[in-house]
């Protein structure tokens, strides 16, 4: 069966306060980078499956988003699936 | 016949004693319950303790949420039985679906430990049916993630629906409406982030929250 790497991108949903980007935010201009507008902090989750195709692989992980891997009450969650070279 | 309590174990809590300690002075008989074990042994009222379950890896209760000892925690209170989550079991009952919205990181990122001031915003709960309402209670919190956040729909059902348990006094990591601890729509299950056993006897600086361990074992 092929294998897929999965990326998923957990971000606070819109409008949920993210204290750790609003930190970041408010330490950058000290830096000097007065231009940044805004900085929200996420993760990044990289797996490895096996499934008969792209499709099926991206449903299953974002099933996985759902169970586990966010927290839908305040997080999104955005899914890239590529397919890994067979040997 | 005295109380049995049921008090939830999973690697990584670390509230469990503590909470056994101040049920049992209490007149309560404290039974700890394995989180690998699926039931809750006919206890009369369980509680979620503090600590870091599962290590607090991903998110904060997200892998506690699926130990075998939930589904029957889960069943519980369904039946009606009462259920309070202390601190990480709080975060717990929010990832389980038991109680709505979530628990992130502290407002200004800092962890949190000291004694803060809580009000009680409503007696009709398993943990606060012995106190007054608008009571000012001292009770230590001991968090990273205590940061109560829900979207504007569930705030209003919890306002409109007295189910704002207690507020802080003086909020000190960005809940939102102050909020300190809630209950869920049959108000049966209460989650908390202050630790009421920890201010359980003048020694350890308050004894304020025996009149919500004595309220738990009320309604057990």
């Amino acid at each position: 069966m092929p294998s897929f790497e999965a990326r998923v991108e957990v971000a606070h949903l819109p409008g949920v306060a993210d204290p750790a980007g609003a930190t970041v935010e408010r330490a950058l201009p000290a830096l000097g980078y007065t231009n940044v507008r805004s900085v929200r902090i996420g993760k990044t989750v990289r797996l490895v499956l096996e499934a008969p195709d792209a499709d099926t692989a991206r449903r299953e992980v974002e099933e996985m988003c759902q169970r586990l891997l966010a927290n839908p009450v305040i997080e999104a969650y955005d899914v890239t699936v590529s397919e890994l070279a067979r040997r | 016949m005295s109380k049995r309590i049921g008090v939830v174990l999973f690697p990584g809590t670390n509230c469990e004693q503590d909470v056994a300690w101040a049920v049992e002075r209490l007149g309560g008989v404290p039974e700890i319950l394995w989180h690998g074990d699926d039931t809750t042994r006919g206890v009369d009222a369980i509680v979620v303790p503090g600590g870091f379950a599962h290590g607090d890896y991903l998110r904060t209760g997200a892998i506690a949420r699926f130990s075998p000892v939930m589904a029957a925690v889960t069943e519980f209170a369904a039946a009606g039985g009462p259920v309070v989550g202390i601190c990480n079991g709080f975060q717990v009952l929010t990832e389980a679906r038991l109680l709505p919205g979530a628990l992130q990181r502290n407002a200004g990122l800092k962890f949190l430990c000291q004694t803060v001031e809580l009000r009680v915003e409503t007696t009709s709960t398993p943990l606060t049916s012995a106190a007054t309402r608008g009571q000012v209670l001292r009770i230590p919190i001991n968090h990273f993630e205590g940061n109560y956040v829900c979207d504007a729909r569930t705030l209003d059902e919890l306002r409109a629906g007295d189910r704002v348990v207690v507020r802080y006094v003086d909020n000190p990591n960005g809940s939102v409406d102050d909020i300190a601890g809630i209950c869920n729509e049959t108000r049966n299950v209460v989650g908390l982030m202050p630790h009421p056993e920890r201010a359980s006897d003048a020694i350890l600086g308050s004894a304020d929250g025996v009149v919500m361990l004595r309220s738990l074992l009320a309604a057990a």
